[in-house]
């Protein structure tokens, strides 16, 4: 009887050694290897799990050299006494312990395999569109309730009407994958473990707004989920789920992976569409909306990659059965990304409303250095440092607001009390400067004055009269930038130095 | 590369992707991926194939830190420096790589093998700290496993 045995090709996974492992098993007689996505279960990658009657039971985290005494154990047989051995997968608590929607096929299937997607749940929810009108599509949307999951918490209801409402004949797609904030992966685990989720959304957007074309943005940096959405994109044509009169529906809709070419900024929506256009990556002022006149000037949808992949669940469950979950304004799901100092680093897509510490303790199991965490950054980059006075505020996007910090695209970066947090002032003024377009004066000097400031600040040169000017200096860039980079710049700075002040007087 | 090759492989980079949609970008990709660096003497060709003038190629060029107009080693490393990787002592690796390369951020190892470079997050945050060679990306690290991870690449090339 041959056993199937699952090995994530993630690429995190592959980061500590998931193709040793699968290249080990690989020798085996009688089984067979699935290459799948991985459940975002990472400090227990590589984690192999084998399907039983009773279900996949799971093994983590596995080397190759523990393959011959994990088989001795009866692993093949789905024994459980093995020290590594976690139980059934779906028991694990930090799995079970979540409201996975958008992730909800993560490393359950093949990545690439339409037969697996299409057994979970896949293209129902094209289907379904296929039958509505555009107006009756956009309107499931906006009962959805979902927001973007880019950072800006725009509604996505609201986008795709203006852009269905935009004349014109040709209209554009656009999938923001550049994921560059530090801290998240949310969007690499998605197109790496379910690219027909991604694949699906896309087109159920083109199809409600009338484009017959679609491009990736993904970041140059994530290689792998490229070879993935390039194997997925390739089997959806060929099975007809993509190209000209899909499903013999009249419909047409053509999609393209572009790469980025390692600049953050470029994660801003106009300046990434600037860059598909093959120019600089420059910040556009707005208006105009990129949904009135965006790529080659004509009416785009721009959504994040999770955006795109929470559509097809809202259409084949019913948007109402999304927006039950969550808190106010903020409907459904958001995968948190736990990362930085933890013990259980991972993804967990949990309801709106959780608080800060429940991620960090009962998820991240605290440090993983055992020392006291002390300051966790909330939003990538451009979040602020959050004190463990903050931490039992609720996740959602106005709660974060009101202490005046963000849930952006969900990270969560954990630092143990060893943290210089004016070393981490410095770095997000540094970060700024390399990163700005360039196009405005508070943003690309003032980085480079904040650098210069911070440096006094800690060489105890004219400490007072400099922190001073760097509270100005900080206030300049959040008043007088054009987008976010300039103008959040001074969220991690500022919170540093409110709440961590004496890091800066060593 | 000998010059008429370099030429060779940009005029196929144009040829390739010269009828997409904003093709200054994938072109840009093609040759840095197949010569380790963008020929300054060969940005006309790619300038006149799309017409623009030979100033906004190099401006495209010199935005975007993925493209080089010097050539990079046979192999490049990136150091992730982002939040994540230095929470769990990014900073370490950062030096212990510095320090056994012998060369800083943008620099390339005497022997022309080994460029060095930083890279602002691989998507890898949840096994910081993490570093990429070539199109590997490799993560929970120590700095013992970065530096037995340099001495194997640099023993492959003898
Ligand atoms: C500096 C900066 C960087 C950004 N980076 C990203 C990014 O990497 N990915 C992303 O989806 N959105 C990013 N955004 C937000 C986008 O501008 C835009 O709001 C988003 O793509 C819209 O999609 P959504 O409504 O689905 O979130 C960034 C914004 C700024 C100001
Ligand atoms: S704030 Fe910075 S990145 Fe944004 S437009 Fe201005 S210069 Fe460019
Ligand atoms: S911060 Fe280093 S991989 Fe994300």
């Amino acid at each position: 009887m041959t056993t199937t045995i699952y090995i994530p090709r993630d690429s995190a996974a592959i980061s500590v050694g998931a193709d040793f492992v699968a290249n080990k098993l690989a020798q085996l007689d009688e089984v067979e290897i699935i290459r799948n996505g991985s459940r975002g279960l990472f400090w227990l990658e590589p984690m192999v799990e084998v399907q039983t009657d009773q279900g996949r039971i799971a093994y983590g985290p596995v080397t190759a050299d523990q393959i011959d005494g994990l088989i001795e154990a009866g692993m093949l047989e789905g024994k459980q006494d093995h020290a590594l051995c976690l139980g059934k997968t779906d028991d694990i608590p930090y799995l079970a312990k979540q409201q996975r929607l958008t992730f909800e096929r993560a490393g359950l299937i093949d990545p690439v395999s339409l037969e697996d997607y299409t057994a979970h749940e896949g293209y129902q929810g094209l289907q379904r569109a296929l039958g509505m009108t555009g107006q009756a599509c956009v309107d499931e949307v906006k009962a959805s309730g979902l927001r973007g999951r880019g950072g800006a918490a725009f509604p996505t209801g609201i986008k795709w009407q203006t852009v269905l409402d935009a004349p014109g004949e040709k209209k554009y797609i656009v999938c923001n994958a550049d994921e560059g904030d530090s801290g998240t992966f949310a969007d690499r685990l998605q197109m790496e473990a379910d690219p027909f989720g991604l694949i699906e959304g896309m087109t159920i957007a083109g199809i409600t707004v009338g484009a017959d074309k679609g491009y990736i943005y993904l970041r140059e940096e994530y290689p792998h989920a490229h070879q993935i959405l390039n194997e997925a994109i390739a089997n959806a044509e060929q099975h007809n789920w993509l190209g000209d009169n899909i499903q013999n529906s009249g419909k047409h809709f053509h999609l393209e992976v572009r790469l980025g070419a390692k600049s953050y900024i470029c994660g801003e929506e106009t300046a990434l569409l600037e860059s598909l256009e093959g120019k600089r990556g420059v910040v556009r002022a707005k208006p105009p909306l990129p949904a009135l006149e965006g790529l080659f000037g004509k009416p785009t949808i721009v959504n994040n990659v999770l955006s795109l992949s929470s559509i097809p669940g809202i259409f084949a469950k019913g948007a109402a059965h999304y927006a039950d979950f969550g808190m106010g304004r903020s409907r459904g799901t958001m995968p948190f990304q736990l990362a930085g100092n933890l013990k259980q680093p991972g993804l967990v897509e949990l309801a709106f409303g959780v608080t800060l510490r429940e991620l960090l303790e009962d998820f991240g199991g605290g440090s993983a250095s055992g020392r006291p965490l002390r300051a966790v950054q909330v939003g990538g980059p451009l979040g602020p440092y959050m004190p463990e006075s903050q931490w039992d505020t609720q996740m959602d996007y106005e709660a974060l607001i009101q202490i005046g910090g963000m849930l952006g695209h969900g990270g969560l970066v954990a630092f143990d009390d060893s943290v210089d947090m004016a070393e981490q002032a410095r770095f997000s003024m540094e970060f700024c400067a390399e990163e700005s377009c360039g196009k405005c004066t508070p943003c690309r000097v003032g980085a480079v004055r904040g650098v210069e400031t911070i440096d006094k600040i800690r060489a105890n040169d004219e400490r007072a009269q400099n922190t001073e000017l760097l509270k100005n200096l900080c206030n300049t860039m959040e008043k007088g930038s054009l987008c976010a980079m300039g103008g959040m710049t001074p969220f991690p700075v500022m919170s540093a130095l409110n709440h961590f002040g004496e890091d800066f007087e060593k | 590369m000998i010059a008429s090759t370099k030429h060779q492989a940009v005029l196929t980079a144009i040829n390739d992707n010269k009828e997409l949609e904003g093709a200054l970008l994938p072109i840009l990709h093609q040759i840095q991926h197949d010569l380790g660096h963008i020929p300054s003497e060969h940005v006309a060709d790619i300038a006149e194939a799309l017409n623009l003038s030979r100033a906004e190629v190099h401006g495209v060029v010199s935005f975007y830190h993925t493209f080089t107009t010097k050539p990079h080693g046979q192999h490049v490393i990136e150091v992730c420096r982002a939040e994540s990787c230095q929470a769990k002592g990014g900073r370490e690796i950062e030096a212990a790589v510095k320090e056994a390369l012998g060369v800083d951020y943008e620099q390339t190892t005497d022997d022309g093998q080994i460029t060095l470079e930083p890279v602002y997050c691989l998507g890898n945050c949840a096994c910081s700290p993490s570093i990429k060679i070539d199109s590997q990306i490799y993560g929970r690290l120590t700095t013992q496993s970065v530096e037995d991870l340099i001495q194997s690449l640099r023993s492959e090339q003898h």
